[in-house]
């Protein structure tokens, strides 16, 4: 075996490979889970022909959108129109990569899950491995700037259709994300003032313990409140859903920015916008939700509590979708702008005072 | 390797840079502008500054760009046409063309000189170079050594807003 094939790198490419595909399937589930909490919503069934209760409804889907005819209209700029879906899908899955869900392990915490004993006396690993796809320490900012260049996706989209409906959506698109993205930068920042850190797992880890035994010390709860709140609205108009989903405004621009894409590269936007989802629930509850602590299980079965928290935010997210009718455009812009910005920025202030006074994370 | 992966980039750099005003589609242009910063953004990496490189993607490619971007969807030009008539008289006169000249001989001789001068930037630096580049040392740097030079860039950025303001509004008559 050549010398650079340690454990360490095993365990790496294991993880980057389990992400990636673990991605695509909870954006499958996702598709599941939205119609039928849309059909318990509005009094139906939703899918229950294809498999137990619809369950294979998303394979039939995709199966669905393989066998379409990729169209591309005549006056189309080629080059863009293919590039479009692939940025978007790109930024999403990267956007993930730097997000961590779960403690650090090493294979004394595979022998505990799965009960092999031989496992916990190999030291293959010289250092316990960090759950996620890669440890950044400037983490916070990667998340940031990677979901900044996902717009590009969108944008390029809406232009190089050369068609209306697709331009006003990338047009409406573009405005509402610089508009949003910094409300969404500066509940960020309070995070990290608080912290002290950029590092997504040190702020996880300054999440632990309990306030009076019982209130977790998550920063959502306290004192983040305000943050994680501008944080969700700011999440929902950066993914563009309902009830901030103007880019694609089904009753003014047919389907917006995606109008003229079939196919494939349907099925890429279809795909990156589930796993925007998946990110900004992930970010909310690594930041804000205590990330993978939580009462009840061992620390190395922390992951658990990661996924069941992503769930509820996923699950109140869709909720939200098929509750709230969708804002006028000027009502978001004067929103983002008047209330939430300045609302963040008051947050900001308050929580730099309130760190140089009590001498937080000093 | 660490070599490499800075010729990959410079190259891309400056392949990028010199197609942004090589070719005359301006939406290409503010693409390749974008990958332009990409490319710096892994040179501030390889020199072991994740923090710029990443502070580089949210303003200039996040941020400016987008509105660049969205600039030119709204004008919406296939190709940008050859300056005529009273413009390109004025530019192409022999006062611009001097002053140019001028610029592109100072613009050779930094080059030079930065070429020349023989500073030798370790890739990947470890312990205490790259503790000298965490995001305190930045902020310390910029708000306490050279808070008066920050302070006069924001007031400037400022007044060019206020500027870009008065010019597009329209007076009531």
């Amino acid at each position: 075996m050549p010398a650079f094939i340690t454990p360490e790198l095993i365990a790496h490419l294991v993880i980057i490979v389990a992400v990636f595909f673990a991605l695509q399937i909870s954006a499958a589930v996702l598709v599941y889970m939205e119609r039928k909490v849309a059909a318990f919503v509005q009094q139906r069934y939703g899918p229950y022909l294809v498999g137990p209760r619809g369950l294979l409804q998303p394979l039939a889907d995709i199966l669905k959108l393989i066998m379409k005819e990729e169209l591309r209209p005549k006056a189309a700029d080629t080059i863009l129109f293919y590039i479009a879906p692939v940025l978007s899908a790109t930024a999403a899955f990267a956007a993930f990569s730097v997000v961590p869900f779960g403690a650090d392990a090493d294979f004394s915490t595979l022998a505990r899950i799965t009960g092999i004993t031989w496992l916990t006396g190999w030291t293959g690993l010289s250092q316990p491995i960090h759950l996620a796809a890669a440890d950044v320490d400037v983490g916070v900012l990667v998340i940031f700037a990677i979901t900044s260049m996902g717009v590009y996706g969108v944008v390029l989209a809406g232009w190089a259709s050369n068609s209306k409906y697709s331009l006003l959506g990338g047009l409406r698109s573009s405005a509402q994300m610089i508009s949003y993205e910094l409300a969404y930068g500066m509940s960020f920042a309070a995070v990290i003032l608080m912290a002290n850190s950029l590092s997504i797992r040190e702020i996880v880890d300054q999440q632990q313990g309990y306030w009076f035994g019982f209130i977790p010390k998550w920063y959502g709860i306290f004192p983040q409140f305000f943050a994680f709140l501008i944080f969700m609205i700011a999440g929902v108009a950066e993914t563009n859903r309902a009830p901030f989903d103007f880019p694609e405004a089904e009753q003014e621009l047919v389907a917006g920015y995606h109008t003229e894409y079939s196919s494939m590269s349907f099925a890429l936007f279809f795909l990156a916008e589930y796993i925007n989802m998946v990110t900004v629930s992930a970010v909310a509850t690594d930041l804000f939700l205590g990330g993978w602590h939580g009462p009840f299980l061992p620390v190395y079965l922390g992951w658990i509590w990661f996924f069941v928290k992503v769930f509820l935010i996923l699950f109140f997210y869709i909720w939200m979708r098929w509750t709230l009718p969708r804002y006028r455009y000027d009502q978001l812009m004067e929103f983002g702008w008047k209330w939430l910005l300045p609302a963040a920025v008051v947050n900001l202030l308050v929580t730099a005072g309130l760190v140089i006074y009590f001498h937080i994370g000093a | 390797m660490h070599a490499l992966l800075f010729w990959i980039l410079a190259a891309l750099a400056i392949i990028a840079s010199v197609l942004v005003v090589g070719q005359r589609n301006p939406m290409y242009s503010v693409l390749l502008l974008i990958a332009s910063f990409g490319a710096l953004s892994g040179l501030y990496v390889i020199l072991g500054s994740p923090f710029v490189a990443t502070i580089q993607i949210i303003i200039y490619a996040g941020a400016i760009m987008v509105l660049f971007l969205f600039v030119v969807m709204l004008l919406n030009v296939p190709t940008e046409d050859p300056a005529t008539g009273y413009h390109a008289r004025l530019l192409g006169g022999a006062g611009p063309r001097r002053f140019g000249a001028v610029l592109s001989i100072l613009l050779a001789i930094e080059l030079g000189w930065a070429v020349t001068t023989k500073v030798q930037p370790t890739m990947f630096p470890s312990g205490e170079a790259r503790a000298q580049m965490t995001v305190y040392d930045i902020g310390l740097k910029l708000f306490r050594d050279y808070s008066f030079a920050f302070e006069a860039t924001s007031v400037l950025i400022l007044v060019a807003m206020v500027g870009a303001i008065i010019l597009a509004r329209r007076e009531r008559s």
